[in-house]
Parts: structure tokens; C-alpha cells; sequence
């Protein structure tokens, strides 16, 4: 007796057999890559050199480099970083909450979203890294008993963002890894290179499939996704810390945490969709990332926009219903001030164009979709900048405001974090399936067993 | 494939996921315990088809989270709250809501290492790359779609013909005997894991000796040991003099400056006289002065035995009868301008710690000089044996 007890549509789509599943998913591991891998990588190779370069200038010659100067300290460098960080949390959200909310259609991109999240914290955690200018002393973040005699304060918002940082980091590695093994098992089980063998049969750890073995899997995979979930909240909490705790008009603020962590959910996705519709379209898997999925995500997106949108209006509204003078000035100067530009740039891409998806068609509409995702995206990177670099550049004294330019060094490395993104992702799909097989197998249709009374095991 | 080799285990190879279901209930009724399903994925429902108990592995992420939180929570505390106590932003020593977030993410970093840890290792007793079920032919298939079901030889109910029967009863699609793989041992000691080890070991060293004792001296990782400043003691074309430091301008008094009118004259007329009363307080601070101005050369008790191991010439005792007789003003004096080749202290020690040294030399001088009838008084006045 088989009995659909979902009105959902099939998570993979036109009845594929397992193996043509794992055909699928695996092909692009098993073929030579085509043209279009090369041109990708070596644009986004180019952007990278040119951030290391950049890079390596500025390790040279010191911050000194950079547009940063007071009035404005953090600039740059700070806005990459929460933007980055904000883009690594739809995959964890993805992958640990929709996985607790037993949603099966994030399997098709739970493992895309938790490699983007992995490469985003890479990004994010490079920022502070070189703003402190020397970042081969970076160790002295740590606290361990040095020849100094000294310790890390552990009441500062910036050594919990080290904590923070580092632990999300591990954690979703970890997470990430834990999801491959059986992958690596089943990878390991068709080559028939043996480099690869050899290779995957390394990092399976000798997975054999036992159900002995699944059992304690799933529930540590159910755990990991309970540990994952607060651990993402609370990382991009910290980083709005950076800003709360501090007393910077503009910053001092106490909706900063649910406010910064819908941006991360809002602005993540928009990253995930940007990249998931370009992979499904060049590795054809158009069947397992189905065009319900992308409305799924687009559906989060319209959501997550309007909380952002309603974080911008209660800003406003606790500027003025508060009465303090500084901070009304703060709210008019981001808006009619001279950066009002990013203002009006942040509030158009970040809350009125999303609201195109309360239509279904253009939900549906990949070129449509594309064009609104990387709005989002260019949204979201303005609306770190209006809070931080805007903030500080006209704080309390008006005789110590000042104004921020970018060099070429601060675009250039922005651009060279995008090229290290876009490379390890691209490198990535070459190198592991970019959808788990096990998880993938075990939502297409008639891949698990019919309902079972407990008599029937008698 | 030789009878000789040792049975591993019976296999049957399933297409449809009902069918193993069936297939691990009615061997998990049978009562046998060696036995293992493998499927390509995890199928729900087989927990309890193969009567499982749930897994334990919830206890050690307990047990790892809180040691998470107690090692934050005390780390925070030791090195805060005593070890390095600063006073930040008026907050206390202990600042706990302060802790909180740190607290929060060790608590999620040891529980998820930990728990991955020990399910690999522990329950999975992986790594286990050279398990007999590997490079099999059955295991290619359950890797890909098929639900296969082991009996291994080493269950005590475990008959060759029995099982074979038994699972050909539940009508598989395949049935297949895994025979335990010719074990291949790999000697230790063979040149080539010897010579990797050697090299290793080599370049592990030479990258750390180089990293710490060359590149960390190189440019730009120097940078901020050589900055392009005027340091003190350093030549400089800058000025006339080339002396890096500047001169006070010629007449000004450096803040609370009492002129010593004694300068530069070795041994004046008349001294100036003690202002400070041999109090407990006073000869406090005189040992610690002298203990660390003075001793290095004059040795803890002023016999003139220096610790600096010749590389300055040894001072006199300052026991001699000579020295005894000095008043104070003349030993004050001396620390003042210094000795032929003593320096001055006048830079270091303050007006007030010169005396207090004063009085502690003649402290020093007493007890080593002091007569038997002395002691006697000492003895009777202060009721304590200072002979000890
Ligand atoms: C750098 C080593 C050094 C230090 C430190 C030092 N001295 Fe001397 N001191 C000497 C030497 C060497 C002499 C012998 C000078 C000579 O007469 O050539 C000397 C001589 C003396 C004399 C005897 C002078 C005389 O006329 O014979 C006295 C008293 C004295 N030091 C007191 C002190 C006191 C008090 C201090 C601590 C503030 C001190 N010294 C610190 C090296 C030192």
C-alpha cells in the first residue's frame, strides 16, 4: 500500500532510475571539462591574481594602500567581511534548518549551499585578517600563554568574532564533510582510476554503507544541523556586536542582531540562486534543481527582503520616536547626505525590486530571476557600506567629519574576494558532486520503503 | 576462488527497498547478531526492522558541550579575572554576560568535534579502508542501487547451508559468499617509508628554522621592528650634533629639579645630612632599591660579589672599615655621581629611595659587623634569635 502523503511535486523531476541519478550528478567528475569550465576559471583566476597582487602591494608598502583614513577606520576591509559572512549563512541555513524543518527539497542544493558557505567564510575571515595590516601576527588573536604575559580580553566584540569566525568555520567544514562521506563511499565504488580509488577511498574512511552505521549518521547529522542552527544565528549576531556595543550613531543599536541576520538569509540566498541557476544550466541538471526549487528560494528572498525592509523603516522610526539629535541627523544624512546615493541603492535593490516576486511568472522566470538576485546582491553590499563607512563618516563632532574614497587597491581586492569565491567554486564542481548522491537517492520516487505497520516486523 | 579461504559472510543482493525491509525483519527475529544491511542511502524504517537501539551518540555531545562551557567559562576567568585583570569600559574583572558569546560558540565547537570524532572513530571504528566487504562485488552494487544483506561467519548461529537458504527465501536478486581477503602486511622498516619519514623530518625542520629565524627578519615581515624613525641612543644626519636625542634647551629645569650642588666635586667638604628615619617602611624600600640597583654588582649582601660573571670589575666590599665610616651624606653622594668607574644613579633612583638605600647599607654593614655583646642586646630587646 503506497500512499503519497505529500501534495508536493516530486523533488527530482521525469522518474530517473537511482543510477541515472548518480549518472547525473557524477558526470562531471568522470568527463574532461568542456570550454566553457576554462573561460569561468580563468576570469575568475584573473579577478584572483589581481586581488593577490593588490595584496601583496599592500602587505609591501601597508594599509597606508587603502582609502581608509579617520574619520573612517573600517571602510572596506569591514564591509567585505559582514558581506561575505552574510552570504556563508544561507548555505548553513539550507543545510541545518530546512534539513530540521524536514524540508526535502533543499537536497538538491544543500551541498552547493554548504560548499558556498565554506568559500564565503574564506572570504569574510581574509578581511580582518589583512586590515590589521600585519596578518602573519594575527596569532596574537588567540588567546595562549605568550612570552608577553598577556591575554585576549574576552569582553571585546572583536575576540568574539574570532570565536565566532573560526568556530562557524570548523563547524561547517565539518558539517560539510560529514555529508561527503558516503558520497566519497559511493565515488570510490565507480571509478575505475585508481588515482581516484586511491584518493576517495582516502577521504571515505572506508564507509562501507552499513545501516549500523546510518543509524548513528543521521542522528549525528541531526545534531550537527541542531548545533549549526543557533551557531548561525549567533554568528552574525557577534558581527553586528562589532557595531551594537560600540557608541557610533548609526550603530548603537539594538536591533542590529535580527536585523544583520535576516540581511545574511536574505542576501545569502540571492548568492545561492545567482549561482545555483548559472550550475544547473551548464552542468544540465535542469531535473534535480528544479525550477521549483529556484521559486522556493525566491519565495524566501521576497520574505527575508521585507524584514530587511522592516528593520530600515523601525531605524527610522526609533531615530525620530527617540529624540535624540545625533542619531535623527544620522538617518537624514544617509538619506539626503552626500553618500545618499548608496542609500537609494540599498533601499531600491534590497526592498523594491524583490517585491517583483509576488508575481508567479517572474518567480518563475530564470532571466528575470537572474537580473533581481544580483540586485540583491549589489543591495546588500551598499547597505553594509551606508551603516558602516556612512555612519562613520559623520559621527557626533561635526569638526571631525570627513569623507571615504575607495583607491583602486580597496575595489581591486573586492574584486579579487569575488575571483577567490568564484574559483573555488568552480574548482568544486570539477572536483566533488555538487548535489549529495546519498541524500538525492533517498527523496526520488519509490526510494523508500512503503508504510509499515510495527506488526509487520514481528 | 579457492575452498581453503575463510568464509566472511553470506550476501544477498535486494532491488526494492520493501523487500529489504522484509528481508532485516525476519533475520532480526531469527535472532542472529553478526549481521549487517548496506544500503546506497538511508532507508527509513530499517531502525526498527533490524531492532536497533537508538544511537548513544547524543550523550557524548552532551558531555563534550558542557566541558565546552566550563573550559570557556574558565579560561575566560582565569586569564580576565586573575591572571591579566584589566579594568575595560568600567566593566568587572568577571564580566560574565561579557563571557556569554564565547562561551556559546565553544560550547558548539568541542560538542560537533567531538561528537564527529567519536562517531568515525568509536562507533564507526573507521578508518577501516581494508574492511573484507571492500573491492567486492556486492559492495560496487549496494554503493550504487541495490539493498544487499550480509550473515557473517562470525555469528554464532551461522551455518553455510541454513543462511544460504534463508535468504534465498526471500527471493533476492543475487546471493553471493565473501570470502576474508589474504591479509598483505607492510613492513615498517622498507627504504622508501624510511627515506619519506627522513625527508619529512627535514623539511619540517628546515621550513620552521627558516620561517622563525630567516623570513620573520626579512622585508617586509621587519617592518615593524625598523621603522623609519630617529630611536634614542641612534646617529642622525638630522642635526648638527647627530645625536638622535635632543639636549634640553640650554636653562630649563626639568619639572621638580632640585640642583645638587655637590656635582662633579668627588668628595666634598661636608656632606648633606640623612633625612629619612631607619623606619621598618624606609628600610623596606631601601632592600628592594638595592636589591635591584645595587646587587647586580654589589652582591645581595654587599661583599662585592657580583653576579655579573666578569663582565664588569668586581667592587669592593662595602664591609671594609673604610666604608663603615662613611656618613651618610658621602654614601648618598656617591650614588649620586658614582665612583670612578660605579656610574651615576642620579637618573634612575629618586632622591628619597637614595636615602632609604643609605639606610639599608648601614643595615647590611651592621648585621655582618656587629659584636657578640651586640647580638646579645639585639636578642634581648627584640626577644627573637637573629643569630637564625
Ligand atoms: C655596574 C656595577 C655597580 C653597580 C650597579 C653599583 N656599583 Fe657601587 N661600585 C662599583 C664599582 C666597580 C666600585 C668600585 C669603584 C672604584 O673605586 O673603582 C663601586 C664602589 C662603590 C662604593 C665604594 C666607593 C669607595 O669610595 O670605595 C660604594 C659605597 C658603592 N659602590 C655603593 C653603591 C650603591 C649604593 C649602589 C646602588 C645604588 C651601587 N654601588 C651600584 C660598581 C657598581
Amino acid at each position: 500500500m503506497s500512499v503519497d502523503y505529500t501534495i508536493e511535486p516530486p523533488v527530482v523531476h521525469g522518474r530517473l532510475s537511482l543510477a541515472q541519478i548518480e549518472e547525473m550528478v557524477a558526470k562531471p567528475l568522470d568527463t574532461k571539462p568542456g570550454k566553457k569550465f576554462y573561460i569561468a576559471l580563468s576570469i575568475s583566476g584573473t579577478f584572483l591574481m589581481t586581488g593577490v597582487v593588490l595584496l601583496l602591494i599592500t602587505f609591501y608598502y601597508g594599509v597606508g594602500m587603502w582609502g581608509n583614513n579617520q574619520p573612517v577606520g573600517w571602510a572596506f576591509p569591514i564591509v567585505n567581511l559582514v558581506f561575505w559572512i552574510g552570504i556563508g549563512h544561507a548555505g548553513t541555513l539550507i543545510s541545518a534548518i530546512l534539513f530540521l524543518l524536514r524540508q526535502k527539497w533543499r537536497t538538491g542544493i544543500a551541498r552547493f549551499a554548504e560548499a558556498m558557505t565554506i568559500f564565503a567564510v574564506m572570504c569574510a575571515a581574509l578581511f580582518p585578517l589583512i586590515h590589521v595590516g600585519r596578518p602573519w601576527l594575527a596569532g596574537y588573536l588567540m588567546p595562549y600563554p605568550n612570552q608577553h604575559g598577556m591575554w585576549v580580553n574576552f569582553s571585546s566584540p572583536l575576540v568574539w568574532d574570532v570565536f565566532a569566525i573560526s568556530t562557524y568555520f570548523i563547524v561547517s567544514l565539518i558539517f560539510w564533510y560529514i555529508g561527503l562521506i558516503p558520497d566519497f563511499a559511493t565515488l570510490r565504488d565507480r571509478t575505475t582510476s585508481k588515482i581516484k580509488k586511491t584518493i576517495y577511498s582516502l577521504f571515505s574512511l572506508g564507509w562501507r554503507h552499513s545501516h549500523r552505521h546510518w543509524q548513528h549518521y543521521e542522528k549525528t547529522y541531526t545534531l550537527l544541523a541542531g548545533f549549526a542552527t543557533p551557531l548561525v544565528l549567533s554568528v552574525h549576531t557577534i558581527i553586528s556586536f562589532d557595531f551594537a556595543v560600540s557608541l557610533v550613531p548609526g550603530w548603537h543599536s539594538t536591533i542590529f542582531p535580527p536585523y544583520f541576520v535576516a540581511g545574511a538569509i536574505f542576501s545569502g540566498f540571492a548568492m545561492v540562486a545567482t549561482v545555483l541557476i548559472l550550475v544547473r544550466k551548464i552542468f544540465d541538471l535542469q531535473q534535480i534543481i528544479t525550477l521549483d526549487h529556484l521559486e522556493k528560494m525566491n519565495k524566501i528572498i521576497l520574505v527575508t527582503s521585507m524584514m530587511v525592509g522592516l528593520a530600515y523603516g523601525t531605524e527610522l522610526f526609533i531615530a525620530w520616536y527617540s529624540g535624540v539629535t545625533v542619531e535623527k541627523f544620522v538617518f537624514l544624512n544617509r538619506a539626503f547626505g552626500p553618500y545618499a546615493w548608496a542609500y537609494w541603492i540599498m533601499i531600491s535593490c534590497n526592498v523594491l525590486f524583490p517585491q517583483l516576486f509576488w508575481i508567479r511568472k517572474i518567480r518563475r522566470s530564470i532571466p528575470i530571476m537572474m537580473v533581481i538576485v544580483i540586485l540583491v546582491n549589489v543591495g546588500m553590499w551598499f547597505e553594509r557600506f551606508v551603516i558602516i563607512v556612512v555612519s562613520l563618516t559623520r559621527d557626533f563632532l561635526p569638526s571631525s567629519w570627513g569623507m571615504y574614497t575607495p583607491t583602486l587597491y580597496d575595489l581591486g581586492i573586492l574584486l579579487g574576494s569575488f575571483g577567490l569565491f568564484f574559483t573555488l567554486v568552480i574548482l568544486f564542481t570539477k572536483a566533488l558532486p555538487v548535489i549529495s548522491i546519498s541524500e538525492i537517492k533517498a527523496v526520488s520516487d519509490g526510494a523508500q520503503p512503503s508504510y509499515h505497520r510495527s506488526e509487520d516486523y514481528e | 576462488m579457492s575452498n581453503e579461504r575463510k568464509i566472511y559472510g553470506i550476501a544477498a543482493l535486494f532491488t526494492k527497498p520493501d523487500d529489504i525491509i522484509k528481508a532485516a525483519s525476519k533475520v532480526a527475529n531469527l535472532g542472529y547478531s553478526k549481521w549487517d544491511v548496506n544500503t546506497p542511502y538511508l532507508l527509513h524504517g530499517m531502525d526498527n526492522a533490524m531492532k536497533l537501539k537508538p544511537s548513544k551518540i547524543g550523550f557524548i555531545a552532551l558531555f563534550m558541550g558542557l566541558i565546552g562551557a566550563a573550559t570557556a567559562l574558565s579560561l575566560a576567568y582565569f586569564t580576565n579575572s586573575i591572571d591579566f585583570p584589566l579594568v575595560i569600559g568600567g566593566k568587572p574583572f568577571f564580566a560574565f554576560p561579557a563571557y556569554i558569546p564565547v562561551t556559546f560558540e565553544l560550547t558548539v565547537l568541542f560538542a560537533t568535534v567531538s561528537t564527529v570524532i567519536a562517531m568515525l572513530t568509536i562507533f564507526f571504528k573507521f578508518p577501516s579502508n581494508n574492511h573484507v566487504l571492500h573491492d567486492t562485488p556486492y559492495m560496487k552494487k549496494v554503493s550504487l542501487d541495490r539493498y544487499g544483506i550480509v550473515i557473517e561467519s562470525a555469528d554464532p548461529k551461522f551455518e553455510q547451508s541454513k543462511v544460504e537458504e534463508l535468504l534465498r527465501s526471500f527471493g533476492p536478486e543475487s546471493i553471493e559468499t565473501i570470502y576474508h581477503k589474504e591479509e598483505v602486511k607492510f613492513p615498517i622498516f622498507e627504504p622508501k617509508f624510511i627515506s619519506f619519514l627522513i625527508l619529512t623530518a627535514i623539511a619540517v625542520s628546515a621550513g620552521t628554522y627558516i620561517t622563525l629565524n630567516k623570513l620573520m627578519f626579512m622585508v617586509p615581515f621587519n617592518w615593524m621592528m625598523y621603522q623609519d624613525k630617529i630611536i634614542p641612543q641612534s646617529r642622525t644626519e638630522l642635526f648638527e650634533d647627530e645625536r638622535g636625542m635632543r639636549l634640553p634647551v640650554e636653562g630649563t629645569v626639568a619639572k621638580g629639579f632640585i640642583p645638587y650642588t655637590y656635582m662633579g666635586i668627588d668628595e666634598p667638604q661636608e656632606y648633606l645630612s640623612n633625612p629619612l628615619l631607619p623606619s621598618i617602611d624606609n628600610l623596606k624600600l631601601g632592600e628592594k632599591k638595592y636589591l635591584t640597583y645595587c646587587s647586580p654588582c654589589h652582591g645581595n649582601f654587599g661583599d662585592g660579589d657580583s653576579r655579573l660573571k666578569g663582565q664588569f670589575p668586581n667592587p669592593p666590599t662595602i664591609h671594609s672599615q673604610r666604608i663603615r665610616s662613611f656618613e651618610d651624606g658621602r654614601l648618598y653622594h656617591i650614588i649620586t655621581i658614582g665612583k670612578n668607574i660605579m656610574p651615576s644613579y642620579a637618573a634612575q633612583i629618586s632622591r628619597e629611595e637614595r636615602w632609604a638605600i643609605v639606610n639599608y647599607i648601614r643595615v647590611l654593614q651592621k648585621a655582618k659587623n656587629s659584636t657578640a655583646s651586640e647580638l646579645e642586646m639585639i636578642i634581648k630587646e627584640t626577644g627573637k634569635n637573629v643569630a637564625n
